[in-house]
């Protein structure tokens, strides 16, 4: 295995690890991120995961492409010094259905099966979380069940709700911010993923995973009212052990 | 302390408190933002006294009109929006004293597109992830996370700098056609032979639907070889994407941090700031330069505003 490394402007690099998106190659991903993190090179601005690449932005002042390169692959080819963090798993509430779930009907009609099996197959799993982007906190998950896949909406909604949890294609998402958006809007989580207030404004991070579990009404309010002042904590565990 | 400085009479047709940008929080999706010509903020601030990164307002077009609460010195650099104080036309590239109870406002485009007005003592709005830039698609940092809107009052710490005037070989020409530069790649191998050959000799133009957020050009289209998207990766400013339709979009300010178009190059940060200047219909040339070259000249560029600003403070 090697990594592929190219220039994308004058201030940033590209590391490519694969060319399909799966979770053996974002791990490798995250793996040589936090390595290449603990190793905090000057000149170093920020990095940025993707599905199948890191884009490096540095400053050409402080180090050289050619420096930066060899630093990448002496990282990439020392071993790991010690072994990976275990990735997070955040528990999203989410309240399905109902006004703020408009297209759950949708999703189970278009698959032949119940509004309750698409609860139940949409939160019955852990999804990694690929990348960030798009729009600020907006995660990019791998994993939806394709029984539940569905078509996006023909014409976007002109604004969805923060909080929204929806289904485009065989991706499923959540949406930090009040956006536009053309994807299947299935529920709603009373969280607050995305905060300007915090050091680190997102909750979830590349490398980690969600998972989700219904609520009903009451409980979303409750959860909703906590979170407003702060006084809820979002549920998480480490991969691979007991859920809390 | 903080001490009202401007009253927006009019908005204009987009103005906004940007900075240098919002670094450090791309991979959590923030666009970094911030002065689509940073060039220009940067004169400006230096012609006022200020710190290169302080904020400013950028005016594009349509500039606003503002009532001046405080005695201040302010600089209006970048595109020439005719501005005038009391409906007395006032230079740009150079330091000019505005009192208590006068009028700023812009007439007709004559250059460019962007007017930086930048404030001695700056603009008082809350550090947002360490930036003061507007963020318009995230709805947060510079003025309420918005544009100025009439009524709204601009606060800082003003102060009187008189008589700075930046060198005639300072100030940039804004040309059409405009030859932009850029380092090729990331996705190549996603465009035929003929398809590079057409982005590198053919011209573009920019597109009125551009915005803050990225240009669209239109011209010859630009054949791809294979499917024209790619698994999305993160995107730079400058990213030149191609969608299916062959048409060109360059990635500006607030561009999004992540994207599934094909990109045949990146324009280099020293051609930003020009571009930034180049209205609608502008016609567009690119040419291809080594990452080394591209790199030298923005150590260079960035020496020079440096070495200005060590002069500046002496």
């Amino acid at each position: 295995m090697s990594v592929e490394i190219v220039p994308i402007g004058d201030s940033a690099i590209t590391i490519t690890f694969g060319n399909e998106i799966d979770e053996s190659t974002h791990h490798q991903i995250n793996q040589f991120l936090q390595n290449f993190r603990r190793n905090k090179i000057d000149g170093v601005i920020e990095c940025v995961p993707t599905y199948t690449s890191i884009a490096i932005f540095y400053d050409p002042a402080k180090i050289e492409f050619s420096q930066l390169v060899k630093n990448i692959y002496s990282i990439y080819e020392s071993p790991m010094e010690s072994s990976p963090q275990r990735p997070i798993v955040y528990r999203i509430p989410v309240y399905y259905g109902g006004e703020s779930g408009p297209d759950l009907r949708f999703v189970a009609e278009f698959n032949n099966i119940s509004e309750q099996e698409v609860i139940n197959l949409h939160s019955d799993r852990e999804y990694l979380i690929y990348m960030i982007g798009f729009v600020p906190g907006f995660p990019y998950l791998g994993g939806l069940n394709k029984k539940i896949a569905a078509p996006r909406l023909e014409k976007p909604r002109a604004t969805i709700a923060a909080g929204s949890v929806g289904i485009g294609g065989n991706q499923t998402g959540i949406y930090p911010t009040e956006v536009p958006s053309g994807w299947r809007i299935i529920g709603i989580t009373p969280l607050s993923l995305f905060d300007i207030k915090n050091d680190k404004p997102s909750q979830l991070s590349a490398g980690n995973y969600v998972t989700f579990f219904p609520v009903n009404y009451e409980e979303f309010l409750t959860i909703k009212e906590c979170v407003a002042t702060k006084k809820y904590e979002v549920l998480t565990y480490k991969k691979g052990a007991e859920k809390t | 302390m903080s001490t009202p400085i401007f009253k927006v009479i009019k908005p204009g047709l987009q103005t906004t408190v940007q900075d240098l940008g919002r670094y450090g929080f791309r991979e959590y999706g923030v666009s970094p933002s911030g002065a689509m010509d940073t060039y220009s903020l940067q004169m400006g601030n230096l012609l006022v006294g200020n710190d290169l990164g302080e904020a400013g307002l950028e005016a594009p077009l349509i500039g606003p009109v503002l009532l001046a609460l405080h005695d201040v010195s302010i600089a209006i650099c970048g595109g020439n929006l005719s501005p005038k104080i009391n409906e007395q036309e006032v230079p740009l590239w150079k330091s000019i004293f505005i009192q208590k109870g006068q009028i700023l406002s812009f007439g007709e485009v004559k250059e460019g597109v962007r007017s930086y007005i930048c404030i001695a003592g700056g603009i008082n709005v809350p550090l947002v992830l360490n930036s003061k830039s507007t963020y318009l698609t995230g709805k947060f940092g510079g003025f309420e996370g918005r544009a100025l809107k009439e009524g709204d009052t601009l606060y800082g710490n003003p102060f009187i700098k008189r008589n700075r005037q930046l060198h005639a070989n300072l100030i940039p020409k804004y040309t059409n056609p405009l030859t932009v530069r850029f380092i090729a790649g990331p996705h190549k191998d996603k465009f035929t032979s003929l398809g590079i050959e057409t982005f590198l000799n053919e011209e573009y133009f920019i597109s009125p639907k551009s915005s803050r957020m990225g240009f669209q050009l239109t011209g010859p289209i630009i054949e791809h070889s294979s499917p024209a998207d790619i698994i999305s990766d993160a995107i730079p400013l400058g990213g030149i994407q191609v969608p299916a339709n062959g048409q060109p979009i360059i990635l500006m300010a607030e561009h999004q941090t992540t994207g599934g178009y094909s990109r045949i190059g990146t324009v280099i940060s020293t051609d930003i700031p020009l571009l930034a200047q180049a209205l609608p219909g502008t016609k567009i040339r690119f040419k291809a330069i080594s990452l080394q070259s591209a790199q030298n000249l923005l150590i260079e560029c960035r020496k020079q505003i440096k070495c200005l600003y060590w002069f500046s403070r002496s």
